[in-house]
Order: structure tokens, then C-alpha cells, then sequence
């Protein structure tokens, strides 16, 4: 199987140096051809498993709780302009 | 105050008595991080002046070191990661809480793999961790600081956590005893989710009675986190009053004995395991677990598939490095997580988002799903036969720091504790002996139903009676 792996990088958002990707490429084929042997299993009617065990639901009342302080939460920011996170520009012909 | 040989079980006894405090605790692990961390690596970072404060506000506490991905607050979480250098938790785990509710305290953070992705620790970006009964060998992974730190009596106990082995395999490189719990018995919130179907927060102790009285303390229902458990929490450690092996039924799988690769002294010391019990009076049973030799396949899907979707959130934007060179907000999530994330990290967010993605869904993840549902009735029809299983645990002792290169061949180390995490049956690695050139440690696997810890320490406790190690 032919995977392309800086697309696939791309979709993570996850840049590739052109050594990454030498070094990658055939680590991420042997992988991928070793997972493949799954195709061997007769699965015809198996429900598959989404969980080690069915709990269905965790229901708690709707009720307002208090959250995690706004310093405690900005601590930790890369860069932030007053209460906010600061970023890039993201949308296209908005004022920065 | 010497720790070895200083387990929860002993410092409850010097507390008790009144001989120590809680301080007298974290200072003697202190000095012992002083004298040998260098070394052994075990500890990324050691905040004696924090502990000491929760030492003064519990004097009869117990202190705890914790694998570097479980959130304590005001201390760094770094995941083993250059993503989360310099990152200072805001909050403390459910799993800490329960610790400080119940007389322990977390006292220093100790090295794993990176998002505990790995088999040796060497995928650590911050620190090498050595084997303390080999400086030249690995500890395992992916928690090898928590495994070298008891093992190496850097400290008294230690969490781990377990997705595909990272507990057991580390135990058994480093003579520890190493619980991966049932899915749903201890909570995940505050521990950095590597494949949420999986992850487990366990003990890893110098004595199955250690084990058991750490498993009670963290174990629990959490609303915080979904997929905890209602069912009642036993006292594990009183369960082990009287243990024994007589009558039980012990379940030998074939498959875990064929595996092509298995260590010579491995299979020596698992197959002298297998007698010991049954001379101690345990009944063996003959099992076949027909699935098996799709378990690694299944999990290089599954955990990579929910390790994509996990570390989405280390962009750059609320916490984490951020990269100096992005243009836009695309580029600064790529080149973000370009510089953060080690290699290994890297492989398996590329085959996540590859077996996640459109046209190939159906034939990886969704497939890998039905193949683990088969490996879970395997599971269960085995039990139907016995109480437990014995297995191999690691397929080798301590290989040397720098020895597996590939990554495939370093997945191999999982194999035999692959399973039981996809099954969400708890499972846990015992020292059973030791290899006979080298010295080096190897534990045995004791596997049990969902929910039937207590059960399964019984077990191991009566096998811990007889192996005298």
C-alpha cells in the first residue's frame, strides 16, 4: 500500500521536513502492511467495539457549575491580548 | 532512611507508629533523587519545597512520584513532550485528588515516552531513563521512570499509565509489580488522553499488597470522566488475606507461548511460573485465545486512530510551544506541532489520520473494530473456563539503550499485553525471576475478568508468596 504521507501530514496539520519524510515513508509503509492483516478475519455480522464496556450514558443534572478560573486558564497561553488568546488573523478581509 | 525495600505497606507502619512523618517521607525520596537520579534518569523534575508543603498539611501521608502526564497543579506536565515545556498544570487529576483524599501525595514527576508512545522511554524528548539493573539497558515504556523510580527505590510507589503495556511491560523490565486496571475503574480526567477506548491509570509498587492498597485509593467512579464505573470499590488490599492457589483455576493460552521471538529466559521463567502454581495447588486449564495474533494489528490502528484525534489540541493556541515562524493560523498550527512533536509521535498521528480517512474508514478503523469485538469474546470464553491467565509478559528482558531502531519491531514488545487493554479486562505484570546470565528481571502476566481485581490480586499475592522474590 502506497501512502502519501505528506498528505496524509497535511490533514494532521503536521509539517514534513523532506528528511522526515525519507525517513517516514517506508516506516508508515511497513506499518500500514503489517496492520493489513486484519483483512484476513472473517467479520461478516460482528458488531464492532466502540468501548471496552457498554456503559450507554453518563447523565448528570443540567446544572451551572462553576468553571476553571479565567488567569488559570489564559496561564499557560503562548500569547494573549487581555482576556483572550491571541492569534493570527483567520478570517480572510477581517481587520487583524 | 533507606527505601529500599520501603513500600506503601512499610511507610504506613513507620507513620503509624509514629517513627516518621509524612515530611521525614519526602525527604528521604528527596535525598534519594539527590544521590542516584543522575543516573537513572527517573525523575524529569523533583519540587521537594511543593511536597513538603502537602507533606505539612497531611503528616500522614505517603508520597507518591508520578508519570509525567497526569495533571498535579501548580507542577509541570510535560508529557514527555518539547510541545509542553514549560507548561504548569491549572488543575489536579481526579486520580491526584483521590491520592491526596486518601493518604498519599504526588512528590515528583517522572519520564515516559512521549504521550507514552514507546516500549523504552528513549522516545522521551526531555531525558534518558536507565534500566536500574543494567545502566547500559532501557526501563521499558512507556512508563519507565515510574518502573526504574521503584525499582531502582527512588521512591516508595508510582502511577503509570497503560494503553497497550505501558505498565506491565516497564514492570517486568524493572522487578515491579504493575497493574493495568479494567477499563472504566479509575478515572482518566487531568491524564493526557493518548487512545481514550484504552488509557488506564495503574499502580506500580514493590509488593502486590502495595498494589492492592494504591489500586483502592485511585479507583472510583468520576463524573468528571464518562467511562468510570459504578460498581462498588472492594478493599483490594483485605481481599489478600489468606491468599492462596489452591483450587484456582489457571488458564494456560497457547497462543501467547507461540509467539515467534519469545525469549528463551522468558519462557524458562513463565513456564517455571506455570509449575510453581500448579505445585502451590492450582488447577491448570488449557485455553486458546483464537484472535490473538490480530491484537497488534488491531491496536496499531485503534490507538493511533484516537492518538490523531487526542493531539489535535496541540496547536499552538491556548497552551504548548507555539511556533516564531508562522505566517497564518494553518501554518501555525503545522509548524506548532512540526517543532513540538518527536518522530514517534509524529508515525502514529500520520497512520491515525490515515486509517481515519474518507475511503479508508471502513477497511482500518471500522474493520479493527470487529476484530477487537472477536478478541473480547475470546476473552470472555476463556473466563467461562477459568479464573485466570498466566502468560508471558514482555517478550524479552531489558534490551540495551539504543539496540530497536525500527519502530515495528519495537511495537513487538506489546504483544503480549496488547489484548487484554483492547478487551479492557484488567491485567498486571508480577516478578517472577531473573535471567540467568545478566541478572535482568522478567515478570509473568496474570490476566482477569473486567472488574475482578480482586480476584486477580488474590491470585498474584498467593503466586508473590511463592516465588520469594
Amino acid at each position: 500500500m502506497k501512502i502519501d504521507a505528506r498528505y496524509v501530514a497535511e490533514l494532521a496539520r503536521l509539517e514534513l521536513s523532506q528528511k522526515e519524510l525519507e525517513i517516514f515513508q517506508p516506516q508508515l509503509e511497513s506499518i500500514v502492511k503489517y496492520v493489513e492483516k486484519i483483512s484476513e478475519v472473517d467479520v461478516e455480522g460482528v458488531k464492532p467495539m466502540t468501548h471496552a464496556h457498554s456503559r450507554v450514558n453518563a447523565w448528570r443534572e443540567d446544572e451551572v457549575k462553576p468553571s476553571m478560573d479565567r488567569e488559570a486558564a489564559l496561564a499557560n497561553a503562548p500569547a494573549r491580548l487581555g482576556d483572550e488568546f491571541l492569534l493570527p488573523k483567520i478570517v480572510e478581509g477581517a481587520e487583524s | 532512611m533507606e527505601l529500599k525495600g520501603l513500600g506503601i505497606k512499610e511507610a504506613k507502619a513507620l507513620l503509624d507508629s509514629g517513627d516518621a512523618t509524612s515530611s521525614d517521607l519526602v525527604k528521604a525520596v528527596a535525598e534519594e533523587y539527590r544521590a542516584r537520579n543522575g543516573e537513572i534518569g527517573a525523575y524529569l523534575t523533583f519540587d521537594e519545597e511543593a511536597a513538603l508543603k502537602l507533606a505539612a498539611e497531611n503528616p500522614k501521608a505517603i508520597p507518591i512520584a508520578i508519570k509525567d502526564l497526569i495533571n498535579v497543579k501548580g507542577q509541570p506536565c510535560t508529557c514527555g513532550s518539547k510541545i509542553l515545556e514549560g507548561y504548569v498544570s491549572p488543575y489536579d487529576a481526579t486520580v491526584v485528588r483521590n491520592l491526596k483524599a486518601n493518604g498519599f501525595i504526588p512528590c515528583g514527576r517522572v519520564n515516559m515516552d512521549e504521550f507514552a508512545m514507546g516500549s523504552s522511554t528513549e522516545n522521551s524528548a526531555l531525558g534518558v531513563t536507565r534500566n536500574p539493573y543494567d545502566l547500559s539497558r532501557v526501563p521499558g515504556g512507556s512508563s519507565g521512570g515510574s518502573a526504574a523510580a521503584v525499582g531502582g527505590d527512588l521512591c516508595i510507589a508510582a502511577l503509570g499509565t497503560d494503553t497497550g503495556g505501558s505498565i506491565r511491560q516497564p514492570a517486568s523490565f524493572c522487578n515491579c509489580v504493575g497493574v493495568k486496571p479494567s477499563y472504566g475503574r479509575v478515572s482518566r480526567f487531568g491524564v493526557t488522553a493518548f487512545a481514550s477506548s484504552l488509557d488506564q491509570v495503574g499502580p506500580m509498587t514493590k509488593s502486590v499488597e502495595d498494589a492492592a492498597i494504591l489500586l483502592k485509593a485511585l479507583a472510583g467512579l468520576d463524573p468528571m470522566d464518562g467511562t468510570t464505573s459504578d460498581m462498588p470499590v472492594p478493599d483490594y488490599a483485605k481481599a489478600l488475606e489468606g491468599a492462596s492457589l489452591k483450587g484456582v483455576k489457571i488458564g494456560i493460552p497457547k497462543e501467547y507461548f507461540d509467539v515467534a521471538g519469545l525469549d528463551a529466559e522468558v519462557r524458562r521463567i513463565t513456564e517455571e511460573s506455570v509449575k510453581a502454581c500448579e505445585a502451590a495447588g492450582a488447577e491448570l486449564v488449557e485455553v486458546s485465545l483464537p484472535h490473538t495474533e490480530y491484537a497488534m494489528s488491531v491496536y496499531y490502528i485503534i490507538a493511533p486512530a484516537e492518538a490523531s484525534a487526542n493531539l489535535a489540541r496541540f496547536d499552538g493556541v491556548r497552551y504548548g510551544h507555539r511556533s516564531a515562524h508562522a505566517k497564518d493560523v494553518l501554518s501555525l498550527y503545522a509548524k506548532s506541532r512540526a517543532e513540538g512533536f518527536g518522530p514517534e509521535v509524529k508515525r502514529r498521528i500520520i497512520i491515525g489520520t490515515y486509517v481515519l480517512s474518507s475511503g479508508y474508514y471502513d477497511a482500518y478503523y471500522g474493520r479493527a473494530q470487529k476484530v477487537r469485538a472477536l478478541i473480547k469474546r475470546d476473552f470472555d470464553e476463556a473466563f467461562a473456563k477459568c479464573d485466570a491467565l498466566l502468560t508471558p509478559c514482555a517478550p524479552t528482558p531489558a534490551f540495551k539503550l539504543g539496540e530497536v531502531l525500527d519502530p515495528l519491531t519495537m511495537y513487538l514488545n506489546d504483544l503480549s499485553t496488547i489484548p487484554a487493554a483492547l478487551a479492557g479486562v484488567a491485567a498486571d505484570s508480577i516478578p517472577a525471576g531473573f535471567t540467568r546470565e545478566g541478572g535482568l528481571p522478567v515478570g509473568v502476566q496474570f490476566i482477569s475478568g473486567a472488574f475482578e481485581e480482586e480476584k486477580l490480586l488474590r491470585i498474584c499475592k498467593a503466586f508473590e508468596n511463592i516465588t520469594n522474590i
